[in-house]
């Protein structure tokens, strides 16, 4: 179960550690992205699960909330 | 996928970009409605008077000036039209309000293309919460979108 926090907290959470990963398309991820943020778009993300650190915070994002 | 201390910026990457902050890619490199807005366009309170407001305005080289408040959030406009008003009034009583305003994140073609069909000689930027960052020049939007043939991202 994940936790909904606002772009602030983001801001503090990286500064200290946190994963920033964005799971829109690669191509969207490329155009632009959260300083930091690493790209497993959804339909990878199952399979690219093994890259990610799980003794660190994770923050994903999207688009936006629609 | 068993992941423990998971977060979700659910707001997004619109959010971010619409705050102004800055992001890392290919569209960082190319310019922006924040990066062409004229930071010294003048602005002034609902109170101050139209008269004043003409005055400053003219002395800076400008043609337009902002109404904003104490947080520099944008009340309205006040264009050519407005400014020749009855230098009586206040700007409240003057200006247009509620703006139509951009994002800083659209690209310059896309600001560039929008003017130009829409006919706007400038236009407020400011971030999602309203402040201003400054007013984009119909002019600057179109010398800047010419050499940018790539900018094409439709955020409008």
């Amino acid at each position: 179960m994940s936790t909904l926090i606002d772009r602030t907290q983001v801001q503090r959470m990286t500064g200290a550690g946190a994963q920033l990963i964005e799971v829109l398309p690669a191509k969207e991820y490329a155009e632009d992205h959260l300083p930091g943020a690493v790209s497993h778009p959804l339909r990878q993300l199952e399979k690219e699960a093994g890259q990610i650190d799980r003794n660190r915070p994770i923050i994903v994002y999207c688009w936006d909330a629609g | 996928m068993g992941f423990e201390n998971v977060h979700e910026y659910r707001a997004g990457k619109v959010d971010w970009l619409a705050a102004g902050l800055p992001t890392e890619g290919d569209n960082p490199t190319r310019p922006r409605a924040g990066d062409a807005a004229r930071k010294d366009v003048p602005v002034c309170g609902l109170t101050d008077s139209l008269k004043d407001v003409r005055e400053r305005a003219k002395a800076a080289g400008w043609e337009v000036a902002v109404v904003v408040d104490d947080r520099r959030v944008v009340l309205g406009l006040l264009r050519a039209k407005e400014l020749d008003k009855d230098p009586s009034l206040s700007a409240a009583e003057a200006m247009r309000p509620a703006p139509s305003t951009f994002r800083p994140y659209v690209s310059i073609k896309e600001m560039a293309d929008y003017m130009a069909e829409h006919d706007l000689e400038s236009s407020p930027v400011t971030t999602s919460d309203g402040r201003l960052v400054g007013v984009i020049l119909k002019s600057d939007a179109a010398d800047l979108a010419a050499g940018c043939p790539d900018c094409v991202r439709k955020l409008i």
